[in-house]
């Protein structure tokens, strides 16, 4: 863009024309924005008022517009102009609507629309139209971790879609854990019996497929890239390795059984009739295979009584066993018991347990099992013992509340263990601290990986670590209620109960879902857009390698692990990689990584635009950033209920309290401004900012700051950080007030005027 | 007159809750064109009325804003409210839908300025608050309603009321002469994302809904915990409008229930579990809550929720199914009637407020619509091969938010292939 022509348009509908004096805003937009050209409208979001703004940018008259009307969450598809930078000047929700309408907030009220019109003003003009970038990667085929049914669903579904598909299997086969199942719990009515597990089927259709090509006996030794362009050496037993490009990786490596050697006390180990639910199933297939009855490991004879322990070694408070629940153990057990009792309705089976848990349609599974005479006793086994021939099963019975409770004359126990996550490398546990020294301001912890015992999966060649982060118990699942295929590395999506716990309906789903977010991530890759929450965004941090001093804060806080290191140590910026949270510019000691519609110098110019009357004047000026997603949304809600707050606030929209570069802060101290107010979102282990660690990173960053300020010699009060909710709506009011008053009583910034 | 553009290579989603937004904005950012029917006046369904979700006790209307602005960041998706598919023909990769769109009498000028609400004096109950409170009959749905958009109540229409509202508006945004429109466009697969509704608790007879002020249900509980709702957060019984501090939660009302809703409604248990942190979050030490369940289905990670609101001391677990409910005239108290199971002990609780954990049952029966099959419960059955209809979220199965998304987000793959396909046949 050659020559800046700034068009400031001011709308002076919804009462802003009643509540401020918009001649007045005209000149300021003029004399001070320095737009070129001004338009008052009296509705300026109708179709009249936008064909007005088009009017002008068609014309040439202008390439830049700044939109004073409402929030910028509020006619948002009016005022989105292809290929222009717009800022928007929120004279609605967050000026009229936040002030008392009477004569005496009037001058207030006027300074505040004013200063919003000089902050736009001077945003839109350090923007620039972001362009997408041009290490887009084209590639569209999808790798798949792993071939169990996860894995395989993945597959055929990306394939029946129309992409091509490579997938690795370490085994020889495919099918995983469930090629091992002799039936499997129904999926679709009547919910009664079991019923043939989708294996071969699955495993028939992916022979079928030509979009499909099978690596059996092979791992994942080496993944670099990015979506649209990754890089991966598939490795046989053999050593042979060959390197394949890929769009998107879909992780599907399952899990493992908890391992019932850690359950003496159940009998595991001690007697070959006490088996876990994968030996029932080894001895239920071998028993089909024979045409035979299930059969005693221990003598073979004809299995007469068979106890079921739900939650072996699961939702164990001690912490020594698993703490969660594996979802899937109830119904597979009941499934068990039919195998005998479909068989042999004399057979005695019990299923001791202390919550079914059979949720849907599972409830008419157990119905079922009732029907069939499987007895469920409500208690908590203690210990199983093998004497004289049989099993003694001694338990708590929770109904009759017998501690003493016992099954006597097992023929075979079964022990419902949980699943672990085949999740690889837990990257986040941190070995001595290699401390980042960049020779500005604090240090930060560099997490370092270790090895744990586990081998990667992924083999990631990123900087921060070989496999996707773990969320808890080693599961690679979504910390996101409203987003379970939030991934913290971009265009790798985890599937199957590597995530979390799960049966096989839910995996099925989960793997049908994870194929939609593989070939969404490479449709995106190759057009340079964002993937979730910023979906579509075209910008893409870049830096100026001249003045970076290789100090590594931003390869180290970036939440996504997108940006990696080169021989020299300086960032490499993988863009498909990269959300656009803007952690990296928060991080920059030395702000060098901006974005092209979002910078220190947008944000700074805002800063700077304001009108900072001098000591005498009794006017404070605090700033306020935040959150755009969960802050800002409240403080405009605020507003629409209008709930008043101080007219001393000037706010700023941040893509995320991690994008907050403590230079702000200093520079709005030095220039005069109060007190900083930063509002975030929550943070912690049930933390709620969407790009992860944003708002901790902010919070940390803040708590150094207070040094800085110490060497001014300012008040540590005067900067402070909030963690405010979207539901904040009363609250977001009453502590800006709050602040208001604190920084009365501290006094006003000895510094303005400097 | 509305017009919608729309082919075979569009995908219709059917219900603006978040299985429906999710199904719509997936497929949008894979580059697919969508059209989102919302049977309401504004987009955001049943989880935008939750005042936490569990096991986080994060707030539903965060991940509404970014949906939101996924949605308005996406130039593929076709949004209308107040509509309601009334028939599909056609087959895979060409279907023909009809929708009729009842008239909001409020059109696209509008600004939500909220000067037609302030002229209105004649009050409704507020649907979003399920008539827990009353509102204007000119109004904004809630206050992330997308459309931001007024909606004047038909209620009012026709009479002075009406007139005032539209005196009030200076956009020219009250068209009172606005009569329903049906529109018939292509489609090439749909995705049914109807969601549920909570089951009728006053078909539970012994429990007295219909009877007793102080028996509430889940959803309605909900909505008194929220600062957004009817009673500004505070938790107050019905009857008296006292806080309500001692309060019972019965698990399973209405679901597991040969005489009700056969199956588990999934999320009734750890929905309790959540909401006797209101209750502690409001009341201290001085809470109690009770909850009379059969199973605590706490599954997976949700264990540890469980885990911590059992080290509650305010939280009390009594393996019973209630048998009835009685209340006490005199003080509005319900007093509730069953067996102890655990030791067998028989019980007459008294409580200030019972909250029935309400099952979940489809909200549509689709096959009066188009021609898909359901299971016992009504929801509608796993896809069949080469289908071209797909349920998702709460109208395939009783599911918890978290595995809604994955649902819909699966189902809108299923379409993707179908239309994928109808793509490639026409080359």
């Amino acid at each position: 863009m050659s020559e800046v022509k700034l068009g400031t348009y001011i709308c002076r509908g919804c009462g802003i024309g009643d509540r401020l004096d918009t001649a007045a805003l005209s000149v300021v937009a003029q004399k001070e924005g320095k737009a070129q050209l001004v338009r008052e409208h009296d509705f300026l979001c109708s179709a009249d008022g936008v064909a007005t703004i088009r009017q002008s940018l068609e014309g040439g008259e202008v390439n830049q517009v700044v939109i004073a009307a409402c929030s910028r969450r509020s006619k948002t598809e009016a005022f989105n102009f292809e290929n222009v930078t717009v800022a928007r000047a929120n004279l609605r929700e967050q000026v009229i609507w936040t002030q008392p309408d009477t004569p005496e907030a009037r001058e207030l009220t006027q300074e505040m629309a004013a200063d919003y019109i000089r902050m736009a003003c001077a945003e839109v003009k350090k923007m620039h139209v972001p362009a997408a970038s041009a290490n887009a990667g084209t590639n569209k085929r999808v790798l798949v971790v792993g071939g169990g049914v996860s894995g395989m669903t993945s597959a055929l579904e990306a394939a029946k879609a129309g992409y091509e598909v490579l997938l690795v299997e370490k085994t020889g086969a495919l099918g995983g854990w469930t090629a091992k199942l002799y039936k499997r719990i129904p999926f679709r009515e009547p919910y009664a019996d079991p019923v043939e597990t989708p294996v071969h089927e699955l495993i028939a259709a992916i022979g079928k497929e030509p979009r499909i090509k099978v690596f059996l006996n092979s791992t994942t030794t080496r993944t670099s890239g990015s979506p649209g362009q990754f890089s991966v050496d598939i490795t046989a037993e053999s050593g042979n390795t060959m390197t394949e490009n890929v769009g998107a990786i879909v992780m599907a490596s399952g899990f493992s059984l908890y391992d019932a050697n850690k359950l003496p006390h159940l009998g595991y180990g001690k007697s070959p009739d006490v088996v876990d639910q994968a030996g029932l199933e080894a001895l239920a297939l071998k028993a089909a295979a024979d045409g035979a009855r299930i059969r005693r490991p221990s003598d073979g004879r004809e299995v007469k009584n068979v106890v079921f322990v739900q939650c072996a070694g699961q939702r164990d408070a001690s912490g020594e066993h698993l703490t969660y629940c594996s979802g899937y153990c109830c119904n597979a057990s009941i499934k068990q018991a039919m195998y005998f009792k479909d068989a042999n309705r004399d057979i005695d089976t019990n299923i001791i347990y202390t919550d079914l848990r059979t949720p849907g349609n599972g409830e008419d599974f157990y119905r079922s099992a009732q029907k069939k005479g499987v007895s469920f006793t409500k208690g908590r086994v203690k210990a199983v013992e093998s004497a004289g021939g049989s099993l003694t099963v001694r338990f708590h019975d929770l109904i009759l509340n017998d501690e003493r409770a016992t099954v006597t004359g097992v023929d075979l126990v079964v022990l419902a263990t949980g699943q672990i996550p085949n999740s690889g490398m837990n990257i986040e546990l941190k070995a001595e601290p290699e401390k980042a020294d960049d020779g500005h301001g604090p240090s930060v912890e560099v997490p370092v990986p270790v090895p744990p015992k586990a081998a990667s999966v992924l083999n990631l060649t990123y900087r921060q670590g070989p496999d996707l982060p773990q969320l808890k118990y080693g599961f690679t699942d979504s910390h996101f209620i409203c987003f379970p295929y939030e991934t913290r590395r971009s265009g790798i999506y985890a599937t199957g109960p590597v995530r979390r716990p799960m049966d096989l309906v839910q995996a099925v789903e989960d793997a049908t879902g994870a194929a939609l977010k593989a070939i969404q991530a490479v449709e995106n890759a190759s057009l340079g857009r964002a993937l979730h929450p910023r979906s579509g965004d075209l910008s893409f941090p870049s830096f100026r390698r001249e003045g970076c001093t290789q100090c590594k804060r931003c390869t180290v806080e970036c939440p996504f692990g997108a940006i990696d290191e080169d021989e020299q140590r300086y960032p490499v910026f993988n863009e498909g990689r990269c959300r656009r949270c803007g952690t990296c510019m928060g991080a920059c000691p030395v702000r060098v990584i901006s974005f092209e519609n979002y910078s220190v110098d947008t944000v700074g110019a805002q800063i700077k635009a304001v009108d900072v009357p001098d000591e005498f004047s009794e006017k404070p000026r605090l700033l306020l950033l935040a959150c755009e997603n969960d802050a800002y949304p409240a403080l405009d809600m605020a507003g629409m209920n209008r709930l008043q707050s101080s007219a001393f606030v000037r706010t700023i929209p941040v893509r995320c309290l991690g994008s907050v570069n403590t230079i702000w802060i200093t520079d709005a101290l030095n220039s005069g401004y109060d007190g900083v107010m930063l509002m975030g979102c929550k943070h912690g282990d049930d933390y709620q900012c969407h790009f992860v660690k944003g708002s901790e990173l902010a919070d940390y960053r803040m708590s150094k700051i207070d040094d800085t300020l110490k060497g001014l010699n300012l008040e540590p009060e005067r900067v402070r950080t909030y963690e405010v909710a979207i539901t904040d709506i009363a609250r977001v009011p009453q502590l800006i007030n709050d602040y208001a008053e604190k920084i009365k009583e501290i006094g006003m910034n000895p510094f303005k005027g400097f | 007159m509305a017009t919608v553009v729309a082919t075979n290579e569009t995908l219709l989603v059917v219900g603006g809750g978040i299985s429906g937004m999710t199904a719509a904005l997936e497929a949008a950012e894979t580059g697919k064109d969508v059209v989102l029917v919302e049977k309401g006046p504004a987009l955001g369904g049943r989880v935008s009325r939750l005042y936490k979700y569990f096991p986080k006790l994060c707030h539903p209307t965060c991940g509404l804003e970014i949906n939101l602005r996924r949605l308005k960041a996406s130039k593929r998706i076709r949004v209308l409210t107040l509509a309601e598919v009334r028939k599909v023909s056609g087959a895979p990769g060409n279907y023909a839908v009809t929708v009729s769109v009842a008239p909001r009498y409020v059109n696209e000028n509008c600004t939500a300025c909220g000067a037609c609400g302030d002229a209105v004096s004649t009050e409704i109950p507020n649907p979003f608050n399920y008539g827990l409170n009353n509102m204007k009959a000119a109004y904004l749905p809630f206050s992330m309603a997308y459309p931001q958009r007024y909606v004047i109540d038909p209620s009012i229409i026709a009479t002075g009321e009406a007139e005032k509202a539209k005196a009030a508006c200076q956009y020219n945004a009250i068209d009172l002469d606005m009569k329903e429109e049906v529109l018939t466009f292509n489609a090439g697969a749909i995705i049914w994302a109807t969601g549920w509704k909570p089951y009728d608790a006053a078909k539970i007879q012994p429990y007295g809904y219909d009877r007793f002020a102080n028996v509430i249900t889940s959803v309605e509980f909900e909505r008194l915990a929220d600062p957004r709702g009817p009673t500004g957060g505070r938790v107050i019984r019905p009857s008296d409008g006292k806080e309500a501090k001692n309060v019972a939660f019965i698990q399973c009302a209405g679901s597991r229930d040969r005489n009700h809703l056969t199956h588990c409604s999934r999320i009734c248990c750890m929905a309790s579990l959540k909401q006797t942190t209101y209750v502690r979050e409001r009341c201290g030490d001085d809470a109690k809550s009770t909850i009379y369940y059969i199973d605590i289905r706490a599954i997976d990670r949700f264990e540890d929720f469980y885990q911590k609101v059992q080290a509650d001391p305010t939280v009390r677990f009594v393996k019973s199914k209630v048998a009835s409910i009685t209340e006490d005239q005199k003080t509005g108290d319900v007093i509730l009637h069953g067996v102890d199971t655990e030791g067998y002990h028989r019980y007459d609780a008294r409580h200030d407020l019972c909250v029935l954990a309400i099952g979940m049952e489809p909200s549509v029966d689709v096959r009066a619509i188009a021609d898909v099959s359901v299971d016992v419960s009504g929801f509608i059955e796993a896809s069949i091969p080469d289908g071209g209809m797909f349920g998702a979220g709460c109208a395939s199965n009783a599911l918890d938010v978290n595995r809604s998304v994955q649902s819909a987000t699966a189902s809108a793959m299923r379409a993707i292939q179908v239309i994928n396909r109808v793509a490639r046949a026409e080359g």
